[in-house]
């Protein structure tokens, strides 16, 4: 139906945005890849020359490498793990029945509004400080130590801060799944004497399985780059060096660009890893 | 045909639903209460929760302290620009792909989506460099256009999942009516384009004005917006948990209101369509 016309124009309209996001990812790119074979050093003598696969064999043999993956997957698991648990079950909770459910999902969502360096201070000060938190406060009232949360528990810490922020995602999406729900298919098993537990496993988990998929995918890719949460409360220190902030580090505060770039490119592999498998969805339900 | 819920069970849903939800929202409703602390109650063991002396004084004293205007300006500029920006480049493209779509169309927007999910660390020192050559280093319009490009992929696809949903039909019959292609976009479609296009800006303000590691690495004085004014309270200095609480309110409360507007787009916005 479309004419030679108007598919021509078509193209030129959709020019812009591609030529711009192809020069987005292949500059860059190129120059990371190029980097990562460089000996590159910009204030210990610039480019000095080509350095093979040197980079990143020191790059994974750094003893701060496979500390750094544990940290991440620690963070990034514990996150999926929380936000799914719980969002599945205030999905629930939010989809009955009751009064003022429009303020409740406000207050649910707000979290996710609340720009990282806000919520990671706030968190690290006035919730988690070990003499002024409210934690401590808490904590003494009941006699105990109170505990400094950052530097002693600091990767469950920071698990928490990061779920908290998005745990409004999970619930949402998960929300906007069950509400697709028939609530016929519920009220027939309810009548066929399934129990409540059962009507979750059978039903609404199996419908939920799509979603859930979704959202540990999306969340994975916006989780292995945290970035802003890390550098407010503990910069790196006491165990929560990311990969994301080691390449960092390396890049920006020591200066040595071969060997983040070449950690660059380890980090780009896996989050594409991850991505594949996330596109493979979305492009399905393009074709419905 | 909905089941006949008993009031007693709705006051229990909704008891429980509250309890949970307040909770969840704690930490913001502490970080408003706090601001209007002075900094000795906001240390008070045991806390004060409501009675305490109102007061306005760390508003004031930190507008003093860090000429919070500046960088909420830049914060306006820095995500308004680049949600406009890339309004204007993506508003094309989606309406291509959805009303003419070829058999590329899938792998463009998939491709599109893929640059996405380039993890900004990887590229973090090319485009420093190249910002260093350009003399766009803590600039206002460097950072207009990397927020555009890592959003441009989320607003090609929320565009193209509402342009998607205005019916083929009625562009036929427009043009069977002998409408040009002007006609038809300014005409028949920008209308029923208007609360699509509405709510993909909305939700790219959002997360342009949330977004912390462009925002913190590309820039140092002149263009830095709120999320580097509240990073720079990280270091700890004597009282300043209110003084920290107002800034924060500061830098959340224009967000936090208009994300309540747009939560029923964020679904579609941040699953690129996958759950609607």
């Amino acid at each position: 139906m479309a004419t030679q016309h108007s598919r021509s124009a078509a193209r030129l309209m959709m020019a812009p945005a591609v030529f711009l996001l192809l020069v987005w990812m292949l500059v860059p790119l190129s120059m990371t890849l190029w980097f990562s074979f460089r000996k590159y050093l910009p204030l210990r003598g610039g480019d000095l020359g080509w350095a093979g696969f040197d980079n990143y064999v020191r790059f994974v043999t750094s003893s701060s490498f496979w500390p750094s993956v544990m940290t991440t997957l620690i963070i990034v698991g514990g996150v999926l793990v929380v936000t799914v648990m719980f969002g599945v079950l205030l999905a629930i909770l939010l989809d009955q029945p009751m009064w003022g459910q429009g303020v409740v999902r406000i207050l649910v969502i707000a979290p996710f509004f609340v720009m990282p360096t806000v919520s990671a201070l706030v968190w690290k000060n006035m919730f988690m400080d070990p003499t002024n938190g409210l934690f401590a406060h808490l904590w003494r009232f009941f006699g105990a130590e109170p505990i400094s949360w950052l530097s002693e528990a600091s990767l469950p810490s920071l698990v928490m801060i990061v779920s908290w922020q998005w745990l409004p995602f999970a619930t949402l999406i998960l929300l906007t799944a069950i509400q697709s729900l028939d609530s016929e298919q519920l009220e027939a098993a309810e009548m066929d004497g399934a129990s409540p537990l059962s009507r979750f496993f059978y039903i609404i988990l199996p419908h939920l399985s799509r979603a859930i998929t979704i959202v540990v995918l999306i969340q994975t890719i916006f989780l292995l780059s945290i970035f802003a949460e890390i550098f407010v409360t503990t910069s790196g220190a006491f165990g929560t060096k990311t990969l994301t902030y080691l390449i960092f580090q390396r890049v920006l505060e020591s200066q040595n660009v071969g060997l983040g770039s070449a950690g660059g490119v380890y980090a780009i592999i896996l989050a594409n890893i991850v991505a594949l498998f996330l596109m493979r969805i979305v492009g399905k339900n393009l074709d419905a | 045909m909905a089941r006949a819920v008993t009031t007693q069970r709705k006051a229990i849903n909704t008891a429980f639903a509250w309890g949970v939800g307040l909770l969840i929202f704690f930490p913001i409703l502490w970080t408003i209460l706090t601001s209007f602390k002075t900094e000795a109650q906001a240390i008070s063991d045991p806390p004060v929760f409501l009675f305490f002396d109102w007061t306005l004084e760390n508003y004031a004293a930190v507008q003093e302290r860090s000429n919070y205007a500046r960088f909420l300006w830049n914060s306006i500029i820095i995500a308004v620009g680049s949600t406009i920006l890339g309004t204007i480049i993506a508003v094309p493209a989606a309406w291509s792909m959805a009303f003419v779509p070829s058999k590329r169309t899938k792998d463009i927007l998939l491709w599109m989506l893929s640059t996405k999910m380039l993890p900004a660390v990887g590229v973090l020192y090319p485009i420093y460099l190249l910002f260093i050559r350009l003399g766009w280093l803590d600039t206002q319009i460097g950072l207009v256009l990397v927020l555009m490009l890592i959003n441009l992929p989320i607003i090609v696809w929320m565009l193209y999942t509402y342009f998607r949903e205005i019916p083929g039909e009625i562009l036929e019959a427009a043009r069977m009516d002998g409408a040009s292609l002007k006609d038809e976009i300014i005409y028949v479609l920008t209308p029923m384009a208007v609360p699509g296009i509405a709510s993909t800006i909305l939700l790219n303000i959002i997360l342009a004005w949330n977004e912390a590691f462009w925002t913190l690495n590309l820039t140092a004085a002149n263009a830095a917006p709120l999320t580097a004014f509240i990073a720079s309270y990280s270091s700890p200095e004597g009282l300043f948990y209110a003084k920290l609480s107002a800034a924060s309110v500061m830098a959340i409360a224009p967000i936090l209101i208009m994300g309540w507007f747009s939560q029923k787009q964020l679904v579609r916005g941040l699953t690129f369509g996958a759950v609607k």
